[in-house]
């Protein structure tokens, strides 16, 4: 097993039919690069959007404890 | 006689924690099998005598089509799992299923197309494997079109898993059909039952390729899978303490 | 399903000696084929309209087809098969979305469901109605246009045949896409995107039919796999509705 062409030159024209060769080659690359990507982000975004979530009823949560606190401690002064 | 681990693929939830210690080496031997595999087909594969260089566009073509095929039959039986034991996670599979089997098929179509200009002079030619592979892109964005249609989820499932059945039974109707109707294409390169048509030399590289996609294939499903999970499982607890565990420390 | 979903609901009323009896009378009470049959070629034949708008539609995008591609004989008389086939082919998928629909707004559609015997017939009655007023219609209409097309006089009878078989075909595969896409508010598209790749062997067979024939050879061997596909579709494409239509029941 031996490389095929003699430089880089002629490996990239594969003979005048380098543009076919290379054309189909990047659109696979890009195909499958998307394909493995777009579900990272995706997950990253719903991560994201999840957390946020989380934390504004947490937020709420807080709010409301400290909320029937100060109301018992109102009451309690009265 | 155990069926458990019957049971427990079926939680999403088993699937998403188990697979998170199968991805890396999913993706990893894919990427590898595949790049070795490019790097041999593209130069150390020796030249074709009839079709010159252009015939490396194999490499790509052959297990895209392969795929494009199997992806069917993947999305097709697991829509039926779904159906028949009515399980959650098989049907997120079938749905994540759907686009990367269209994809694969646009890349079958895609090279085969380019593949075609300086071998038959022509982009396109309406023979039969290209016309059953175009029918076939055409049968995964109905499905996909389809599940996306319903408002209710489980409705959309269902829907698109009758539909993909339905195509299982015609896919090789169609087939045959369209085969029948026109052939201009050169015989399959690669058989089962006969002795294959291609040098060792060019043939070690195609089975790279083609175990690199299928490698390829398993990783990106569970990618996509995963996702899908995360979306339709957000009300749940485990859920929720994942994505709270991983949340960063705020002041 | 139906049947014991109808028991239970009997036995709770009745005293439970009786109820066994009750199920049977209802058993009884359930419409045969023949009453199903005759009452969907009743209501067919009150609304006219769905009779006459296909053959419209048919006929007129025809007469367009010359206007279109010029009115050479030759070049008309070589695509009128494919022509009038795939006009066929629409006119019975642009039918086809009411197939479901004026039963499943109403209601009926669900009570048929209910019914303790298997949804297989009523939607096999349903087809047969929609082809007898669709399909056999129009290839009743197909000497004449193959007349206005330019048709070859040998062309005629197998042009026939092959569209009354083949219609039947497309009506009962049609009846899976309209039953998925009935609980959905405006299938138009959808039904025809989800279809079309499914309805490609009949088309291939019904052309080459005509096509043969127009050769100078026996159309035999189209017409005979023609008949086939028609036998397999009747006997899945209906089960395949009705396992659709409980799924869009459920939306």
């Amino acid at each position: 097993m031996q490389f095929q062409f003699d430089s880089l030159a002629s490996f990239f024209a594969m003979d005048g039919h380098g543009p076919y060769v290379w054309a189909s080659y990047g659109m696979v690359v890009l195909v499958l690069v998307v394909l493995a990507v777009t579900p990272v982000f995706r997950q990253r975004k719903l991560r994201r959007e999840l957390q946020q979530q989380l934390r504004q009823e947490e937020a709420r949560r807080r709010a409301a404890t400290t909320r029937a606190a100060s109301q018992r401690a109102a009451e309690v002064v009265e | 006689m155990s069926w458990q681990w019957f049971h427990r693929l079926g939680s999403p939830r088993w699937f998403y924690q188990k697979s998170s210690a199968w991805l890396p080496w999913l993706g990893g031997a894919a990427l590898s099998l595949l790049s070795v595999g490019v790097v041999w087909g593209l130069g150390f594969a020796p030249e074709d005598f009839k079709q010159g260089n252009s015939y490396r566009i194999i490499y790509i073509h052959v297990p895209a089509a392969f795929l494009a095929l199997a992806g069917y039959y993947i999305m097709a039986i697991s829509g039926a799992i779904g159906l028949i034991w009515k399980m959650k996670l098989s049907f997120v599979v079938m749905r994540a299923a759907a686009p990367i089997g269209a994809a694969l098929t646009f890349i079958a179509l895609f090279t085969g197309a380019v593949w075609g200009k300086p071998t038959w002079g022509t982009y396109w030619v309406w023979d039969a494997r290209i016309t059953s592979m175009l029918i076939l892109f055409f049968l995964y964005l109905g499905v996909m079109a389809l599940s996306g249609a319903f408002s209710r989820e489980q409705s959309g499932d269902k829907a698109s898993a009758l539909l993909a059945l339905v195509g299982t039974v015609n896919i090789p109707i169609i087939y045959k059909s369209v085969d029948w109707w026109f052939t201009l294409h050169q015989p399959a390169t690669l058989k089962l039952t006969e002795a294959s048509t291609i040098d060792p030399s060019m043939f070690y590289p195609l089975i790279t390729m083609i175990a690199g996609f299928y490698l390829f294939y398993a990783w990106v499903l569970t990618l996509h899978t995963r996702t899908m999970i995360l979306q339709r499982e957000g009300r749940t607890q485990w859920v929720r303490e994942l994505v709270g565990a991983s949340a960063p420390a705020k002041a | 399903m139906g049947s014991e979903a109808v028991e239970v609901s009997l036995s709770k009323k009745a005293q439970p000696g009786k109820a066994r009896g009750v199920a049977l009378a209802a058993y009884a009470r359930v419409p045969g084929f023949y009453t199903l049959f005759r009452t969907e070629l009743v209501l067919a034949a009150r609304r006219r309209s769905d009779i006459v708008n296909p053959l419209l539609f048919f006929v007129t995008v025809l007469a367009m087809m010359p206007l279109g591609i010029g009115p050479e004989p030759e070049m008309l008389s070589r695509m009128a098969p494919g022509l009038i086939w795939v006009m066929a082919l629409l006119a019975t998928l642009l039918s086809q979305e009411s197939l479901f629909r004026g039963d499943y707004e109403d209601g009926s559609l669900e009570q048929l469901a209910l019914q303790p015997q298997p949804l297989y017939f009523p939607v096999l009655a349903k087809v047969l109605v929609h082809w007898l007023v669709t399909g056999v219609p129009l290839a009743l209409l197909s000497p004449l246009l193959g007349m206005m097309l330019n048709l070859g006089a040998e062309g005629y009878w197998p042009l026939f045949v092959s569209l009354v078989l083949g219609t039947a075909s497309l009506s009962l595969i049609g009846a899976v896409g309209a039953a998925l896409t009935v609980a959905l508010r405006r299938p138009g598209l959808l039904l025809a995107l989800i279809i079309m790749p499914l309805y490609v062997p009949v088309l291939i067979f019904g052309t080459g039919t005509v096509q043969a024939a127009l050769d100078g050879y026996s159309f035999g061997p189209q017409l005979a796999v023609l008949g086939a596909i028609l036998a397999v579709a009747a006997a899945l494409a209906p089960l395949a509705s009705a396992g659709a239509i409980r799924i869009s029941l459920e939306n």
